[in-house]
């Protein structure tokens, strides 16, 4: 297994796959009275969030306790952070608190990739800029798996600010790696130029997507991206764009809708869209913690490997 | 009792031996028990299940991956033979209570499926293939009283070897094999190997990832 | 270096030294003038130097450093900053505007040319602003600079961009009364808002905002009409992308005065660098791609691109450590450009020794004026009677970078633990030793 999980594109489809499987045996501890297994026991997982997230933060807590092992939240808010200490002074402290992971969530793409130089343990990538998300993107595809069966050849199409989007990022990649085909559909001023590199196809026409759609994903799209002219009015975009009634109708009866969440309702999707049964927002917030657990397990819960421990003597 | 058997088809086995990219034939080593004498060994251990839990009323029977799990739907059907009602069967993957899970690279889990009716107030019996140091069942405890309070704990296991390092002590075996630890023990099951054989043969060979301790 | 008497020696023998990378040859230098040139020489009251496999190049001129003092001098000092030039071969640099304060007026460029003299190592001009304190909206007094002890003849707001079209064909204007030359950074910022890296396949991927070719490319094209219609003359500051050449080609072919720097760290580098996201590759304008390096480098060669400026930016530890998009942009340069150049330009066959003089010397000389008039004499060639402005190099060298142990007090190199060909030997300013023996001398 890998020691570091910074990108998607760090998973090969057997890693990705072990994850998922490893995943479906553990979302089984939170139907039972007690929700916890004694593996990470002794270890101990920092959170380190630059970024305002309870969600995310709150999720890998949960899944850090589950596994026994010891939580340490750091919120950049009101810390030395704040107060200008840098990301490796940062590090520094936490390798001397003996931290076994740090998952790291920041603004600047990067970080959690810098941070592997001043960390011996391993670094969980929560989220950096607009750079990738890959514990999202498992449990997105943790989470088609469950409710279509397969992901082989599966048709996802991922709707809105693809540009920002380390969602977006890290979901092209994984997906690709475990055989779905993907789609992604957004005004022309929310694509990397380059986007024709990426192993996905690229529409701007949401209608002509839906019908062939196994998944659709929509991403949160800023109001303020309107300011600096990617789209002229909110409204425009909601009406091209966005995933209401009339366009949840044009899917496939089998087809399920996501969202990475937080949701802007009435912009990128409507109230009743993410309401319906094809919704899979919830589930995916429970999804979250088996795969947060799955990842911390696999990481943490066996030995270092030989190349770890070489490394580390460096 | 044909249903203790290994599958009536006899490709059946080999197919699934195929499958695995296993050969059908032992690795180096010699067979202490063959395929008739595991099935005796398996008929009289669902006899003596039923004599001391009065029937198997409340019995459950957990297999632990990987090959306590045919032996243990192996000996349900025993039951259900003689009793006339089916026992609940399941699995109980015991890897993440192991205790010496950091001496090597994280392992894949095994499936731990717990029938409806739960452990609370039954007698779970654990099924294992072999039984040796007795941590992997110290780790199965752990694991149960994860899931619910059982009225009793049994333990049994197709091949006791010895060499204890745990308080731990089997209620059912299919049969003593005294070991030098120098040897291996494999125990193939044609549910999984294609063919029903336990082979005592010299080690250290390629390990048995599952191998009990 | 001193002699017995303990001071430095008046006269040079510098033997078989292989000028342009010629036949072996020898120079005699006296009292900061090269005397005679020619085999079996011999003066005895001169100090002997083995220059044997060691090829000759005039002293390089740099049209592009950034010094720091005043304001900065954490990062770096005139004296550190040309002693990592003399170090690198220069004899002389052109140090850009952006200190603190701003060098906008000829107080604060007499202060630098002041710095310069006194530190010894090589010849220090001062680059004016050409707004002042750099805000883009008003005129710096650039005929004040250019009066003054500086003899201030090349202006450039570098760091940012003179984007106002108007104010651009007024600084055009205004220098031709002094030969002036505007030396522009092309980038346009509102297309570079935020912009961290090469906009392409890599920025992408990397998720950091894109710096898009066009915001250069679009800036020289106008700069270029602009410097036509009003006949005047027009520097482009670090070249990096192919299409810029393109136009560059273009403005030279219609006959306008235009001319243009590339530096050394565009013509080896590419943007996929990045992917480390170590800021020590974090740079204005960015690291591009392999086919933008192959562009430059045949530009380069064939005279599109006149010169190699260093545009050396030190930046101290803490600005080049953090995540990317919080570190400070810039490379050091000086004191690995020549062998960078060796890499990219010599041993790739595109050019040789005689191009590499006239593109690290001769023409950066002469778009900087160095002229001997306005400003001491650089940029002639290695013949009698030119000012001994010498650098010795042995070509046959060979290491691996180590920023520690740079002159500079900066060590931000893109190229550290890379293997580079050559070392620089010697190098002289007229006539006076800065470096020996791969040392500094003073």
């Amino acid at each position: 297994m890998i020691r570091h999980l910074i990108s998607a594109a760090d998973l090969s489809r057997d890693d990705a796959l072990l994850i998922l499987d490893t995943a479906e045996e553990l979302a089984q501890v939170a139907d039972r009275p007690i929700r916890k297994l004694p593996t990470l026991r002794g270890r101990t997982v920092v959170n380190l969030f630059y970024e305002d997230s309870t969600r995310t933060r709150i999720s890998f807590e949960a899944a850090a306790k589950r596994l026994s092992a010891d939580v340490i939240n750091f919120s950049a808010k009101g810390s030395s952070v704040a107060k200008g200490e840098s990301l490796k002074d940062t590090a520094l402290t936490l390798e001397a608190m003996g931290a076994d992971a740090v998952v790291v969530r920041h603004s600047a793409s990067g970080a959690p990739h810098r941070l592997t130089r001043w960390v011996r343990g391993s670094v969980v990538n929560a989220g950096d800029g607009t750079h990738e998300h890959p514990t999202q993107a498992l449990l997105d595809a943790f989470t088609m798996r469950r409710r279509l069966g397969r992901l082989d050849g599966l048709r996802v199409t991922i709707v809105g600010d693809v540009l920002h989007s380390r969602v977006a990022r890290s979901n092209v990649l994984l997906l690709d790696t475990l055989g779905a085909e993907v789609t992604l559909v957004a005004p022309p001023t929310l694509l990397p130029l380059a986007v024709s590199s990426w192993p996905c196809e690229v529409g701007y026409d949401l209608d002509a997507e839906l019908p062939k759609s196994d998944v659709v994903m929509m991403l949160r799209v800023q109001a303020e991206r309107m300011n600096a002219a990617y789209f002229p009015t909110v409204r425009e975009y909601s009406r091209r764009y966005g995933l209401d009634g009339n366009r949840m109708a044009l899917l496939p009866d089998h087809a399920i809708v996501m969202h990475p969440g937080p949701m802007n309702r009435g912009v990128e999707i409507a109230a009743e869209v993410a309401d319906s049964d094809r919704s899979t927002i919830v589930e995916q917030v429970a999804n979250g913690v088996s795969i947060r657990m799955a990842v911390l397990y696999l990481l943490l819960g066996g030995s270092e490997s030989e190349t770890e421990r070489a490394e580390a003597a460096r | 009792m044909h249903a203790l058997r290994a599958g009536a088809d006899p490709h059946a086995g080999q197919a699934a031996a195929a499958a695995q990219g296993r050969s059908a034939s032992p690795p180096g080593g010699k067979v202490v028990l063959g395929s008739e004498e595991i099935r005796r060994a398996l008929t009289r251990v669902a006899h003596e299940i039923l004599e001391r839990t009065d029937g198997a009323g409340d019995v459950i029977l957990l297999g632990i991956p990987t090959r306590g799990v045919p032996l243990a739907r192996r000996l349900a059907a025993g039951l259900a033979e003689v009793e006339g009602r089916p026992a609940p069967v399941g699995s109980l993957d015991i890897t993440m209570y192991r205790d010496d899970l950091r001496l090597r690279p994280a392992r894949k889990l095994g499936h731990t499926d717990v029938p409806p009716s739960g452990v609370d107030g039954r007698i779970v019996v654990l099924v294992d293939d072999v039984l040796y140091s007795g941590r992997t069942v110290r780790a199965a405890l752990d694991a149960l009283n994860d899931l619910g309070r059982p009225r009793a704990v049994q333990l049994a296991v197709l091949v006791d070897r010895g060499h204890r390092e745990l308080p731990i002590r089997p209620d059912y075996v299919g049969k003593n094999l005294p070991t030098s630890q120098r040897e291996v023990v494999q125990v193939l099951v044609s549910e999984i190997d294609g063919e029903d054989a336990v082979v005592l043969g010299k080690g250290p060979g390629p390990s048995e990832p599952e191998a009990s301790e | 270096m001193t002699d017995a008497s303990g001071e430095s020696p008046r006269a040079w023998l510098i033997k078989d030294a292989q000028p342009l990378g010629g036949p072996a040859t020898d120079l005699l230098v006296r009292d900061g003038v090269i005397t005679q040139a020619g085999r079996g020489l011999s003066a005895p009251d001169a100090q002997q130097l083995d220059a044997a496999g060691l090829i000759a190049l005039p002293g390089l001129v740099d049209m592009h450093t950034h010094l720091r003092e005043p304001g900065r001098e954490d990062a770096e000092t005139v004296l550190t900053g040309t002693a990592a030039a003399a170090l690198g071969g220069f004899t002389a640099v052109h140090a850009m505007a952006n200190t603190d304060p701003v060098a906008d007026t000829a107080g604060v460029a007499e202060q630098i040319w002041r710095l310069g003299r006194r530190a010894g190592y090589c010849d220090v001009r001062p680059v004016g602003a050409v707004t002042a304190g750099l805000n883009g909206s008003r005129l710096a007094e650039l005929g004040a600079m250019a009066d003054s002890a500086a003899r201030v003849r090349i202006f450039s707001d570098d760091g940012r961009c003179v984007s106002d079209a108007v104010l651009m064909r007024r600084a055009l204007e205004y220098v031709k009364a002094f030969d002036g030359v505007i030396a522009q950074h092309a980038q346009e910022p509102r297309l570079t808002d935020g912009a961290q890296v090469n906009e392409g396949e890599i920025s992408g991927r990397l998720g950091l905002a894109g710096w898009p070719a066009v915001a250069e490319e679009a800036i020289i094209a106008r700069d270029c009409l602009l410097a036509a219609h009003v006949d005047s003359a027009l520097h482009v500051c670090h070249v990096s992308t192919a299409g810029s050449v393109e136009i560059i080609r273009w403005a030279k072919s219609k006959g306008w005065r235009v001319t243009a720097e590339v530096t050394p760290h565009h013509l080896l580098l590419t943007d996929e660098l990045a992917c480390s996201y170590d800021p020590v590759y974090k740079v204005n304008p960015p690291l591009r791609t392999a086919e933008d390096v192959a562009a430059l480098r045949a530009a380069l060669a064939d005279g599109t691109i006149d010169c190699v400026a260093t545009d050396h930016a030190p930046h101290p530890l803490e600005e080049k450590e953090s995540e990317w998009q919080v570190a400070a942009f810039g490379m050091t340069g000086l004191e690995t450009a020549l062998r960078v150049v060796h890499e990219a330009m010599v041993s790739t066959g595109l050019l040789d020794w005689a191009g590499v003089a006239d593109r690290m010397s001769a023409r950066p000389a002469l778009i900087g004026r160095l002229d001997g008039v306005g400003a001491p004499l650089h940029g002639r060639a290695l013949a009698v009677g030119s000012p001994a402005n010498v650098v010795l190099y042995d070509p046959s060298a060979r290491d691996v970078v180590d920023p520690a142990q740079h002159a500079s007090r900066s060590r931000n190199s893109p190229f550290a633990g890379m293997e580079l060909p050559g070392r620089v030997q010697a190098t002289f300013l007229r006539g006076n030793a800065t470096v020996l023996d791969g040392k500094l001398a003073r």
